[in-house]
């Protein structure tokens, strides 16, 4: 066999295993996030939006749609990458993916691509779910795919280093709890941030989410907090952080390799 | 004499024959605990051969392995498989080498086709589902195919470490402490199948801690101590010098001393003189012990129960190492 060039068979063999874990646990991975979606709405769109008047010319329960979308796209994007590849380093099956002949830059391109895929899939399930409890409509289906596609990647991205990094399965909910939750709910995934006292606006501009929610609320409604531009650098400055500090864990052997 | 041996202490007249396809040189790892696990390493590996690999645990076997393969960096030294460097050219080095570790790290929840399938794949191979089926055969494994691994016997689930070692099919194949914990069908099962890896021109390094493993299998044998390669010899030169056997007496009656007639064989009195105890060399076509026998009846020395005894690999160790230390010194 001559030397491969790019191993798409390792890539296509890694990508599949991932996707038949997700179908396996399609209750946790589909049915799970759909029903608290819903809570969501109804909680925050019927009973409470009922009570309030528009937000920038949007309807209440539609305004958070985007919001909601990418709370999911978050929570799932980390979960799903960081659980797949902090598994074999728990269970010791790792073995087999450090002695195969795969490049980091493969290795990430399957795992990554898999939790991706799953989370693009999951919002595009709530979007539909959405859609049968608030009126949409979508002015830039394109740039929403786009904004989508490139959260999705960027978040599993990031998902695939916490599971190197994590030691434990408690490390591994630490992130998504206590830091991507949080900044997702103070980043205007539930308001406008104009809707906030001048001060706390500006402290907000300094969470990376609310550019994330901005850019892909402005894709459904045309109503941004921040420019889109500013919007879609952002999730571009932040893939390609991850990029680098993945690129770095796998030449140092980061807590993979000793 | 130097502490440490350059490789061409190893070389024998077979070097030059036969290709060789494991080179290693100066193979150092410190653990970042500071640990030195390996030494300065020099080791080739020839083409087509059984390696055994002995040495009590710690003492590096499955560190030298696991660098071999990729999963560890050595801090020092270089790897050559199949003229592949392991770290610059690992994707060629390592399609090459299949690995079966030590511990049993199985997926739970995928099948048993499924997974041996997915090794194929990861290893850079096409799908080739007469090939997995073959090796599932040979390993006993066809009924399993289908079912969860989780639901395996232990010894089922080191058959599917096998065969997903097997699949992308290696030309070098490293077994770490292949029957440890593993049932005696399955380890001659085992012996087999590597017997039948090695006919078909595969180069099997296979570490254990059972000298009689190690004496089925190989054809040559390192030992390794604390990380440092003691020797590496042909099986049959080393077993010559170190496979002293024991056979031990119970008499029914203490002996207060041996006596003359016995002293063509080589004992000594043990328990009290309770215990006769014959040391011979297992590997000669005659062992002394029928005349032995015959004559402790001539003389009335009647003995309730026997046992024979081969010297452990902590025996040979212990013989190694302090001829060792007299070396030095």
């Amino acid at each position: 066999m001559s030397t491969l060039a790019f191993n798409r068979h390792g890539v296509w063999a890694i990508y599949q295993f991932e996707m038949a874990r997700a179908i396996r646990t399609l209750f946790q991975s589909v049915v799970a996030p759909v029903i608290s979606t819903s809570l969501y709405f109804i909680v925050f769109g019927a009973a409470i939006g009922s009570r309030m008047t528009q937000v920038d010319g949007v309807a209440y329960g539609a305004f958070i749609v985007p919001g909601l979308i990418m709370l999911s796209l978050f929570n799932q994007s980390i979960s799903n990458a960081s659980f797949g590849i902090y598994f074999p380093k728990f269970t010791g099956t790792i073995y087999e993916l450090l002695s195969a002949p795969v490049s980091y830059l493969e290795t990430v391109i399957a795992y990554v691509g898999a939790a991706a895929t799953k989370s693009i899939a999951l919002g595009l399930i709530i979007l539909a779910t959405a859609a049968m409890f608030v009126p949409l409509r979508i002015q830039h289906p394109l740039w929403m795919i786009t904004f989508l596609v490139l959260t999705a990647a960027t978040f599993s991205l990031f998902g695939f280093i916490v599971g190197i990094w994590a030691k434990s399965f408690e490390q591994l909910q630490f992130i998504p709890m206590l830091v991507i939750t949080p900044l997702t709910f103070l980043g205007g995934a539930f308001y406008s941030i104009d809707m906030l006292p001048p001060m706390w606006r500006t402290v907000t501009l300094f969470n990376p989410v609310v550019y994330l929610i901005s850019g892909f609320r402005w894709s459904f409604y045309e109503t941004s907090d921040v420019s889109v531009e500013v919007s879609l650098a952002m999730t571009l400055g932040f893939f390609v952080i991850c990029l680098v500090v993945v690129g770095w864990m796998f030449k140092t052997g980061y807590r993979l390799k000793s | 004499m130097p502490a440490r041996a350059p490789a061409s202490r190893y070389a024998t007249p077979l070097d030059h024959a036969i290709p060789t396809v494991i080179s290693i040189a100066n193979l150092t790892k410190t653990y970042a605990s500071s640990l030195q696990a390996l030494k300065r390493i020099n080791l080739e590996i020839r083409k087509g051969e059984i390696f055994a690999l002995l040495g009590p645990n710690g003492a590096g076997k499955t560190t030298l392995i696991s660098i071999v393969c990729g999963i560890v960096t050595p801090t020092e030294g270089v790897v050559i498989a199949d003229g592949h460097d392991i770290m610059r050219d690992y994707r060629a080095a390592r399609s090459k080498i299949g690995l079966v570790p030590q511990e049993l790290t199985t997926d739970a929840f995928e099948s048993v086709w499924a997974t041996v399938s997915f090794s194929r794949g990861l290893f850079g191979l096409a799908p080739n589902p007469a090939y997995i089926e073959k090796v599932l055969r040979e390993l006993s494994l066809w009924d399993k195919r289908n079912d969860k691994i989780m639901t395996l016997s232990g010894g089922m689930k080191r058959r599917v470490m096998i065969a997903k070692a097997l699949a992308h099919e290696p030309q070098i194949l490293f077994l770490d402490e292949p029957t440890a914990g593993v049932d005696v069908e399955l380890r001659r099962d085992m012996w087999a199948l590597v017997r039948r890896l090695r006919a078909s021109g595969v180069t099997i390094i296979l570490t254990t801690h059972y000298i009689d493993e190690a004496e089925e299998m190989a054809d040559r044998i390192g030992v390794i101590n604390k990380g440092e390669l003691i020797l590496v010899e042909e099986k049959t030169k080393l077993m010559k010098k170190l496979g002293k056997k024991q056979l031990t007496l119970n008499l029914l009656e203490p002996l207060a001393s041996i006596p003359l007639e016995l002293s063509d064989w080589r004992l000594a009195l043990n328990a009290g003189g309770s215990e006769l105890e014959y040391t011979f060399d297992g590997h000669e076509e005659r062992t002394g012990i029928p005349t032995l026998l015959k004559r402790l009846s001539d003389l009335g020395i009647g003995f309730k129960d026997l046992n024979t005894r081969q010297s452990s690999l902590e025996d040979i160790f212990v013989s190694l190492v302090s001829e060792r230390t007299g070396d030095q010194r």
